[in-house]
């Protein structure tokens, strides 16, 4: 197959740069088992909302919607899904009630950017506040989750050492990422819709000319991505910790951003970029009661890490040339 | 190709009216704001039809073809397309009807490949998801064949010069099986070769059926392959002709509402003291590689001297280092007995050097700023602009008013926002700012691109006029014809290097053609026959492309 070579050649750098972290990784298996699993696992428990979120971020950013109130639309979600399952006793409800609050916030980005024109990084803005008031406003301790999330353990999948571990036996959220990163790296690049969204972010009024309804794109688009933001809240609240707490998100929601950013705006490179981070944060709880540095440190590196990650990326990856421009009518041409 | 080239002295002949009207506008206007962009226009394309909108900038050109591919919508009037006369909703609803439209400014995407450009908005797809990347790339190559415009399916178009883009573009439009495409100032960026060579394209489309509306403001290219003409002013439909019953000074004349001196009226030079003297320059460009290779000239108080050359020969990187914005690697620039070789922008500026550069959008103007405080940007600091450090709007207001009239700068006032003006009286400003400071230097570079015959005209005066009042001139231009009708000396620049240096009053342009091109002076033919152009002809050439 020609098509799948020549993409092999193109992404060398992503695609050698994971394998290399695979093999890395089963050289440490055969060395220790169980502290190699329990880190790669921990990876992936840290990395997952870091996904979802930064996936939000991609396809706002390709439909040229920046959004910076990933931080907001995933704590809203955790809080919403959270109580909804704990005040109806169930976990499907809650589920369904933090994605809808992600789409929600997504829909409130998408009116106020795409419908009032209104300047993209004061609307993400708005956004953070107003979550981090309602969620606070409306918090009330004691309450709790029905039961935890189920885990599964996927079929023949789940019995493949390490990756077994880590990936397949999993929450529905944790494998909904999983799912989502290829299908949505496929939408972007190999379909219509995916060459009409990386149109109308980088020079929307070609797309106009062509056609294309930009700013009814950009609408849909920013709310559809509200469910990936609304999945990474829920992830938090409901599947990663049963419980939640006055801002649970703790800055994944920027974090997300840098992830978007480090991962070129691509899918397949934003996982491989999270699992970075998510093994920095690993290697962190690890060192933990090695190294006598105070717990504060330690938590800290993933942030100092982005910044470093960011600096090391910027002028290396280009973002979408038209994002966080609003769209008028006739003024391009 | 050919044919377009050798057309433009002789009318072309009138092609056979089909009868088939595919556009028929009437009673049509338009207004923004307080603005009539259009008023009360009326006007038919045939089939098989090549039909030129003439106009200056602002005459509302853009504004009528705009409202054709339901770009906005019509005030007033109705607009019929092959008999239909729904109102055309948006440019979806146009291109289904068959129209297609190339814009001035490109519309393509820069880091998608030609054949993600073609398909965009009728995207072939497989299995009905993915994309048929494959049968796109057919299609690309099919339609470049078919129309004799090669292109690479899978270049990138940001990698492609403006002249493929231009390709590109039509070929896009062709893919909607277009009756009648629109060309918004097609060749506002091509090189005369690239132009010569879209005419051609033309003519082979409107041969095969296609009708072509097309808007452009040089007469040369009208008169070359239109078959009638719409000149339009302040709006209003002011003439329609069939190209063969008019010629260059009549269009201009309709264009302008008045008559238009086209040849540059000018007094021999009287040379004083030497003024600019460039040894040995050598500059690099943004790509760091060597863009200026060894330049030298002189140019003395009371001349014109003009730096003809085929565009991308270093002619920027020269007028930048002389300009003080970009540091030369190697060599000498002297302004009188002071050495500038290494002085900034604003010491070059305080030096007496004045500078027209290529770009006004990004290097002569602020956008946001008044059109007074524009005409100061090279003085403000100075009395009576400034005093103790202040302000002084009066003085400011002043010059603005009087530079406003003396160079016929069209605004509301004084006040608007150079952004908000035609690319023609943004020029002005420029030009008058620097003429302002009265310079012992000029540098001009392309002071009349994408300006219309009325203000070239003006422009060329004052240029001349600051060489009667002992300034000298430096004049870098890719119109040929404007480093001819100006310039008393000219330095041919090919690879960075001057070539040859010829007196004004006695160029072959079939000679300089070749230098241009890299020829030895003696000059083997290169496989390239000379263009049938003749010096005695000149009046009627440069009537055409003065313009």
């Amino acid at each position: 197959m020609g098509g799948f070579s020549a993409w092999l050649r193109r992404q060398r750098l992503a695609v050698g740069t994971s394998l290399l972290i695979l093999i890395a990784a089963y050289v440490f298996y055969f060395v220790n088992q169980a502290v190699a699993t329990s880190m790669f696992s921990n990876a992936w428990f840290f990395a997952v909302p870091l996904v979802l979120g930064a996936l939000t971020g991609v396809v706002g950013e390709r439909s040229g919607v920046v959004n910076i109130g990933i931080e907001g639309q995933m704590l809203t979600a955790a809080f919403a899904a959270f109580f909804t399952a704990a005040a109806t006793k169930s976990l499907v409800t809650g589920v369904a009630a933090g994605i809808l609050a992600g789409v929600a916030m997504g829909a409130f980005l998408a009116w106020t950017t795409v419908t009032a024109r209104m300047d993209q990084i004061i609307a993400g803005v708005v956004i953070n506040i107003i979550a981090t008031g309602i969620t606070s406003f409306f918090y009330k301790s004691g309450a709790q989750l029905p039961a935890n999330m189920p885990q599964w353990n996927l079929p023949l999948l789940s019995s493949i050492p390490l990756i077994g571990d880590t990936f397949f036996h999993t929450g529905p959220i944790a494998l909904f990422a999983l799912l989502v990163v290829p299908v949505l790296h496929f939408a972007l690049f190999r379909t219509r819709w995916g060459l009409r969204t990386r149109a109308i972010g980088e020079y929307p009024s070609a797309a106009d000319t062509a056609g294309i309804n930009v700013n009814r794109m950009r609408f849909v688009n920013v709310v559809l991505a509200g469910i990936l933001a609304g999945a990474a809240g829920t992830y938090l609240s409901m599947e990663a910790t049963s419980s939640f707490g006055r801002g649970i998100t703790a800055g994944r929601g920027f974090l997300a951003l840098a992830i978007m950013i480090f991962g070129a705006w691509r899918p397949l490179r934003v996982v491989t970029a999270a699992m970075f981070f998510g093994f920095a944060n690993a290697l962190a709880s690890q060192l933990q009661g090695v190294v006598h540095t105070p717990q504060q440190f330690i938590t800290l590196l993933p942030y100092v890490l982005t910044l470093v990650v960011l600096a090391a990326a910027a002028g290396r990856v280009r973002a979408p040339a038209a994002e966080g421009v609003p769209f008028v009518k006739g003024e391009g041409s | 190709m050919t044919e377009a080239t050798s057309t433009h002295t002789a009318p072309r002949a009138r092609r056979a009216s089909t009868g088939e009207r595919l556009l028929d506008i009437t009673g049509l206007s338009k207004s923004y704001d307080t603005v009539h962009a259009n008023t009360d226009i009326t006007l038919h394309v045939e089939r098989g039809e090549i039909v030129a909108l003439l106009g200056e900038n602002g005459a509302g050109k853009s504004t009528l073809v705009k409202q054709i591919f339901g770009l906005t919508r019509p005030d007033e009037g109705r607009i019929v397309i092959k008999g239909d006369d729904t109102p055309i909703k948006d440019p979806k609803d146009a291109i289904r009807r068959g129209i297609g439209m190339v814009h001035q400014h490109f519309q393509l995407v820069p880091v998608m490949t030609v054949a993600e450009n073609l398909i965009l908005g009728h995207e072939p797809v497989r299995g009905g998801v993915r994309l048929d990347l494959e049968g796109a790339r057919a299609m690309v190559r099919e339609l470049s064949d078919k129309h004799g415009l090669a292109v690479d399916p899978d270049a990138k178009i940001e990698d492609l010069p403006v002249g493929t883009q231009q390709r590109v573009e039509i070929l896009k439009a062709l893919s909607r099986k277009v009756d009648l495409l629109i060309l918004d100032e097609p060749t506002a960026v091509l090189t005369p070769q690239e132009t010569d060579e879209l005419l051609g394209v033309m003519s082979e489309l409107a041969a095969g059926g296609t009708a072509i509306v097309f808007i452009t403001h040089k007469l040369r290219e009208v008169l070359a392959v239109a078959d009638r003409v719409y000149v339009l002013r302040q709006g209003k439909v002011v003439g329609k002709v069939h190209t063969d019953e008019t010629d260059a000074r009549g269009l201009a004349t309709m264009m302008v509402g008045r008559d238009v001196v086209l040849r540059v009226d000018k007094e021999p030079a009287t040379p004083g003291e030497g003024v600019l003297s460039i040894r040995d320059l050598v500059v690099r460009d943004d790509r760091h590689l060597t863009a200026v290779d060894g330049f030298s000239i002189d140019v003395r108080a009371g001349e014109i001297v003009g730096v003809a050359g085929v565009e991308g020969n270093g002619q920027r990187e020269l007028v930048e280092a002389i300009a003080g914005m970009r540091p030369p690697v190697s060599g000498t620039i002297r302004l009188g007995d002071k050495d500038i070789t290494r002085s900034n922008a604003f010491d070059t500026n305080a030096a007496g050097v004045g500078h027209i550069p290529e770009d006004r959008e990004r290097h002569g103007l602020v956008a946001t700023y008044s059109i007074s405080d524009n005409l100061v940007l090279n003085c403000f600091d100075d009395e009576p602009y400034s005093r103790h450090w202040i302000r002084n709007t009066g003085a400011i207001r002043e010059h603005a008013t009087a530079l406003r009239e003396e160079f016929d700068i069209r605004s509301a006032s004084i006040d608007a926002m150079a952004g908000s003006l035609s690319g023609g009286n943004k020029q002005k400003i420029v030009v008058a700012r620097e003429m302002a400071a009265r310079p012992r230097l000029l540098v001009a570079a392309q002071p009349t691109r994408g300006v219309d015959v009325g203000s070239i005209e003006l422009i060329h005066r004052r240029i001349v006029e600051a060489r009667d009042s002992g300034a000298a001139v430096l004049i870098v231009s890719a119109e040929l014809d404007e480093v001819l009708s100006l310039a008393d000396r000219v330095a041919v620049i090919h690879a960075g290097k001057v070539v040859a240096e010829l007196p004004g009053d006695q160029i072959d342009r079939t000679e300089i053609g070749r230098l241009m091109a890299g020829e030895r002076r003696a000059g083997r033919r290169l496989g390239v026959p000379p263009r049938s152009v003749d010096r005695s002809t000149d009046l009627m050439e440069k009537l055409n492309d003065n313009s």
